[in-house]
Order: C-alpha cells, then sequence, then structure tokens
C-alpha cells in the first residue's frame, strides 16, 4: 500500500501536526516505509492464533476504589500558559 | 401520503457512583471548584499513568448480570483519537472491539399496559470528559477538568423502538435500574445520566433503515420527547419535500422545542480507535464474577410480583411501589413496623405522594418517615382515630408539630370517640335540630342519613367512630 498526498495532509490534519508542502514528499516516504514493514507482518501465517490486545501478556491491575488524590491546583496551573478565577483558559472554542 | 414507521436507538451515559475516578484516585464529588479535583492522570501530565478502579469495573459487571447480558470476562480498552480542549491527552479511554457487558435487554411497559423488550448491544465503560465554559471570560473558553476521567457506563440499544413513547418508557426503566443497582445517582440536572437519541423515519414496510440523525445530551425525559417527536415531524417532512436527509448530530434547544444540526465536522467521525497500549486487558475473574452474583439486590420485576403476592396489593399498587428502590424500601419499613400493608400502599400513594410532589421533595426527603406513618396508619386499624382525623396528624407531623403519632394525637385531643353512650348523646342533639332531613330520609332519601352522619361528626369535630355514628342514626331513626 502506498499513500497519496492527499492520505499526507489528512493524517497530519486528524494529528494536528503541521507539515508543510515541501515535507508532504519526505513524510510520504517515512510512513510509506511503515506500510512496507506492516505489509511483511500480514504476510505471515497468524491462523488459529488468538489475536493479543497487549504486548505484554499480563492482565490489567486493578485498585481500590479510594480517594487518594488532594487538591493541588494551583501548583499545576503553573504549567499552563494561561489560567484564571480557577479554569485553564484556551482560545475561545464554541461549536 | 405515505405511512411512515419511526425507528429509535439510544445511547445513554450513566456517571457511576465510585468515590474516585476511573482511572485515577482523584474524588468524583459533584459541585467541586474548578479543577480542584483533577490529578495528573486527569490532566494528562507527561508520564502519568491510568490504574483502573475495581470500582467501576464491579458496577458495569452488576448492569450485565441485571440485564441478562453477556459479561466478557476479558475486555479491552481503547483510545478514541479527537481534539478538544476539555480531553488533554487527545483521546478518551473507552472499549471498542470488545466491550465487558455485551447484550441482553430490558422490558419496557408502556402506558396501555403493553409490555415490549428492548435488545440491548453492549455497555461499556469509558472516562468522561472535562467541561468547558463559554460565556464566563471575553476572549477565552474556561476548561474544568474535575468531570474529566469520571467513570462512565455507556449503554446502548438496538435500532428496536418504534415510538417516542417506547424510547421514553425505555429511558424511565433504565432509569429506575441503574438507581435499583445503586450503580448510578440517576441525577439528570447534574449530567449523572445522558441520552443520545438516534432517530430515523422509513415508508411502513420498507425493510432498510432511512439515515439517522442523533440528538445529543438530552437530560430529562420532558425534552427527550419534544426532541423526538420534533425531529420526526421534520424528517417526514423534509423526504415528503423530496430531499434527503443528511447523517447529522444534532442538539435540542428548549426554548423554541426545535432540533438544529451542529456545524458537521468532515473528520469527526474519524477516531482512530487502536487498543490503549497504557491499558492490558481487563479481566472479571470467576471469583469476582462470582461474588457481585452473590450481592444482586433483588430487581423490580421480581419486586412487584413479590409485593402482589406477599401483601396481597394489586398488581397496579405493587407496580408503583417497586419503581423505584427507595419508595419500596419506604413500603417495607412502614410494612415491618407493623402496619396494614394495604393500608399504607394507599397512604403512600395517596397522601405521602401527593404532599411530596407539591413540595417537590423525594420519599427519602418526606419529614414523615416509614415508622411514623407506620404508627400513624396502625392507630387506624386499632381505631383510635379515623382516617380524616389521619390527614389532621399527617399533616402536623410533616409540619414537625409533634414528633410521634401519639403525642399529636394527645395534645390535639384527637382521639376517636368510640363510647357509644358518648356517640349517642351527640346523635341526640343533632336529631332534635332535623326534622326536615327526618322526613327526608323516612321518605327513602338515603342522602339524608348521609347528611345527618355528617352533622354529628361535625358536632364531634370528627372524632365521633363514623361507623358507630352510622349505626346508631340508622337504629334511632328505624
Amino acid at each position: 500500500m502506498s499513500l497519496s498526498s492527499q492520505d499526507i495532509e489528512r493524517i497530519a490534519h486528524l494529528a494536528r501536526i503541521r507539515v508543510t508542502p515541501a515535507d508532504v514528499l519526505d513524510v510520504q516516504a517515512k510512513l510509506d516505509g511503515i506500510f512496507k514493514l506492516i505489509d511483511e507482518m500480514q504476510a505471515v501465517n497468524t491462523q488459529g492464533i488468538e489475536p493479543m490486545s497487549h504486548g505484554l501478556d499480563m492482565v490489567l491491575r486493578l485498585r481500590d476504589d479510594v480517594v487518594t488524590e488532594i487538591d493541588h491546583r494551583e501548583k499545576y496551573q503553573k504549567n499552563a500558559p494561561q489560567a484564571a478565577e480557577g479554569y485553564f483558559l484556551v482560545p475561545k472554542v464554541i461549536e | 401520503m405515505a405511512q411512515w414507521e419511526i425507528v429509535i436507538g439510544l445511547e445513554t451515559h450513566t456517571q457511576l457512583t465510585t468515590a474516585s475516578k476511573i482511572f485515577s484516585g482523584s474524588s468524583t464529588a459533584f459541585g467541586a471548584a474548578p479543577n480542584t479535583q483533577a490529578s495528573v492522570v486527569d490532566l494528562a501530565m507527561p508520564g502519568a499513568l491510568p490504574v483502573m478502579n475495581i470500582g467501576a469495573v464491579e458496577r458495569a459487571v452488576k448492569f450485565g448480570l441485571a440485564i441478562g447480558a453477556k459479561i466478557n470476562q476479558r475486555s479491552i480498552f481503547a483510545r478514541k483519537n479527537y481534539f478538544y480542549p476539555d480531553l488533554p491527552k487527545g483521546y478518551q479511554i473507552s472499549q471498542f472491539e470488545t466491550p465487558i457487558v455485551q447484550g441482553g435487554g430490558l422490558t419496557i411497559t408502556l402506558d396501555d399496559g403493553t409490555t415490549k423488550f428492548i435488545e440491548l448491544t453492549r455497555a461499556h465503560l469509558e472516562e468522561d470528559a472535562g467541561k468547558s465554559v463559554h460565556e464566563q471570560f471575553d476572549s477565552e473558553s474556561g476548561v474544568d477538568l474535575n468531570r474529566a476521567g469520571t467513570p462512565l457506563l455507556e449503554i446502548v440499544t438496538e435500532p428496536v423502538m418504534r415510538s417516542g413513547k417506547e424510547a421514553i418508557a425505555y429511558a424511565k426503566t433504565l432509569h429506575n435500574l441503574v438507581r435499583y443497582l445503586d450503580i448510578c445517582d440517576g441525577n439528570m440536572q447534574e449530567g449523572s445520566f445522558r441520552c443520545d437519541v438516534n432517530v430515523s423515519v422509513r415508508p411502513m414496510g420498507q425493510k432498510e433503515f432511512g439515515t439517522r440523525r442523533e440528538i445529543k445530551n438530552l437530560n430529562s425525559f420532558k425534552f427527550m420527547q419534544q426532541a423526538i417527536d420534533y425531529e420526526v415531524r421534520w424528517q417526514i417532512e423534509q423526504i415528503e419535500d423530496g430531499k434527503k436527509i443528511v447523517q447529522a448530530t444534532v442538539l435540542f434547544n428548549p426554548d423554541t422545542g426545535e432540533t438544529r444540526a451542529m456545524r458537521s465536522k468532515e473528520d469527526a467521525m474519524d477516531y482512530r480507535y487502536f487498543p490503549d497500549p497504557d491499558l492490558p486487558p481487563l479481566v472479571v475473574s470467576d471469583e469476582m464474577l462470582a461474588r457481585i452474583k452473590a450481592g444482586m439486590p433483588e430487581l423490580p420485576e421480581a419486586k412487584c410480583s413479590r409485593f402482589s403476592s406477599q401483601y396481597g396489593l394489586s398488581h397496579y399498587d405493587a407496580l408503583l411501589l417497586s419503581q423505584d428502590g427507595a419508595t419500596a424500601s419506604y413500603f417495607e419499613t412502614a410494612v415491618n413496623s407493623g402496619a396494614d400493608a394495604k393500608l399504607v400502599a394507599n397512604w403512600i400513594l395517596g397522601e405521602v405522594s401527593a404532599t411530596l410532589n407539591r413540595e417537590d421533595k423525594t420519599i427519602e426527603q418526606s419529614p414523615v418517615n416509614a415508622v411514623r406513618l407506620s404508627n400513624l396508619v396502625a392507630r387506624i386499624s386499632d381505631g383510635t382515630i379515623s382516617h380524616k382525623i389521619a390527614k389532621t396528624v399527617f399533616e402536623a407531623l410533616w409540619s414537625g408539630e409533634a414528633a410521634s403519632v401519639d403525642a399529636v394525637i394527645e395534645s390535639k385531643g384527637l382521639k376517636q370517640i368510640s363510647d357509644s353512650g358518648a356517640i349517642e348523646k351527640i346523635v341526640d342533639e343533632v336529631l332534635e335540630k332535623s326534622a326536615a332531613q327526618i322526613a327526608d330520609y323516612k321518605a327513602g332519601k338515603e342522602k339524608a342519613l348521609m347528611s345527618i352522619v355528617g352533622m354529628v361528626m361535625k358536632a364531634s369535630q370528627g372524632k365521633a367512630n363514623p361507623a358507630q355514628v352510622n349505626d346508631i342514626v340508622r337504629r334511632k331513626l328505624a
């Protein structure tokens, strides 16, 4: 499978990554390389093997339903570009 | 004009009643100051990893067992990718290919008494997003991440409902069930129970479904009904005008009663789900499954039939009393305190419900608790007070004038007069002044007797035993 430049633009948009027109060819070649790798893996006969959803053969650890966190708002909001009245501020988004 | 068939499916987001979030130890309590219940996991700080809350798993399994579904003892968490400021990770952790609960269903009862089985597709665990506020700041939106990471069980039906009425009946039945199971508080104003309704129409008899539109985030049954009614009319008009329905997400505006399509984002549907590498498969062990099974409460249907067989209630009364857990337990507490079950049922469905409705209170908030109602009903049964006086006592208890039934009866001198000598004296006095009524009665007018009995009751300030008054008046006029 090989990707078109439209595919690259769409993937970049979905990932909110800016890919300049000059970079499209380069990105396209890299992604094609990844797809080639996937094609190779697809060729392996996996019939009768139960697919894994995780790379490690382990199960999810469960924790008790207990509140263990305390309020660190002030500290955490020092990381934010903008905050006011307890809210994180972002450019206006209205549906 | 063609006959149209309505096709409806529901997706309901129920917030689970855990103390902490699904993947972090932050509190889920409603109404805290913005961002005071948002930890590094909820804020998506680099390196912070999710750790699953067993309480959310247990509640999902409980729901699955209650609706006769298949519990997938191995289920998978996936990332649903999209960008919005109230979703700091850039993806929502949800379940996609293998949800924890699969299949099952609910029986709904419509107003005319008919029943229908509503098949469920699945119910899966996921995290809620945060909240954005757009009005509070001039040129920015504010983001509050207290809700981010609150555990949700998203419950999805097959497209099997054929009218707005069926959809409402399903939503109400589900609402009762999740509260019964104590897995969701059902508070619709606070967003604990939110419904998305998928609506389409097709010509009667057509096999293929029409194109559907999804009405998002309905948080009251009344709005749900209005939104469906409007949407169905709108879709039929479009098609009859020769226009096509375009698949869309719509919002309901309660002020205008109309639905309106949200600005459609071309890529909105491409969520690029994939298994979350931070979370290995969720396994519900046999031991855990057995433990949850053993702790299942009695479900509404079973409770209803038990109420009618054990207490001799009519099916209708049993249904009303078993529909919500709080009312059912109020009823049983009152009966177990020694009062007559049928009388208690009448009081709950009559005076208690009416007063609660009038004051917009729930039964848990009733100033007259189950034990007091039981005492009151017992005083009617043993003849201490009449039904009518009981209402006076009930009002006094409600307003907090006195703490006990007997104290009210005592302090207001409401005790029923059952001494026949005393009653006879009052009857005689009344009869002396009632020549006209006596003549009417003797001429065959039964009503005249009632009017005399009424005057005697009034003269006794309602305290005479009505049955005795009746007997004595009849005997004296015979």
